[in-house]
């Protein structure tokens, strides 16, 4: 690591891995992550599991609504 | 607003339309709500140190289990999941079951529910952590951590 390189805390990194999944972060942001990550074996555990918790709702979603009803939401979303 | 009328006029019998309706209905009647102190938020400090992810390394309920948290998820039925998510505040649940249930974008959903972006985002934060939260007190109180990896 450059010394210029800020190492943020567990505490913010675990806050900001959906986010990170989502691609929601700056560039920085998402660098400062990924070099907690290469040092963080728990993290690196709190961001699989962050990847199942999004994979589990995801498979309960399809239960919940028709695919044609769902396709309706996004003609409504786009008309908007 | 259109989208409701329009969604309300479906008649498709099957219980995900019912599931949703009540979801966009009463996002909407919050938006409506418009007097913010109304608004049931959760303050910050009580959910956002929880982790289920360490409190299932800590607890271990699943102590014969290889893959504990993957079971540990695999022990919710649909019906579980259901009953996990009407106890989070309708203001986190709409935006949790619409992003990562249903697909939409955090734009789309922030159009549908007529909200600012930011607080599409924080609502979101809240509401993972609050269904992770939920995910743990549900599983302990229903006892399928017993039930388990059978289900």
């Amino acid at each position: 690591m450059n010394a210029g390189e800020r190492m943020i805390p567990c505490s913010q990194a675990v806050r900001e891995l959906w986010d990170y999944l989502d691609q929601r972060l700056s560039p920085e942001e998402q660098s400062e992550v990924e070099r907690h990550l290469a040092f963080c074996r728990r993290c690196c555990g709190e961001l699989e599991f962050a990847k199942q918790l999004q994979r589990f709702l995801a498979s309960h979603g399809a239960d919940e609504i028709p695919p044609d009803v769902k396709e309706h939401l996004e003609r409504l979303v786009e008309e908007l | 607003m259109r989208a409701f009328r329009s969604f309300e006029s479906l008649e498709d019998p099957q219980a995900g339309l019912a599931w949703m309706q009540r979801i966009l209905v009463n996002a909407h009647r919050d938006r409506v709500r418009k007097d913010s102190r109304t608004v049931p938020e959760v303050p910050v400090e009580e959910v956002d140190e929880f982790s289920l992810y360490r409190t299932l390394a800590d607890e271990d309920p699943l102590p014969y289990s290889d893959s504990l948290h993957v079971d540990f998820l695999h022990s919710f039925g649909r019906e579980d999941v259901h009953e996990v998510l009407m106890r989070l505040p309708e203001i986190y649940r709409a935006p949790l079951v619409l992003r990562y249930m249903q697909g939409f974008s955090t734009k789309e959903i922030a159009k549908l529910l007529d909200a600012p972006l930011g607080t599409v985002l924080a609502r979101l934060h809240r509401g993972r952590k609050l269904f992770e939260k939920e995910l743990w007190a549900y599983a302990n109180e229903a006892d399928l951590l017993h039930a388990g990896v059978e289900r």
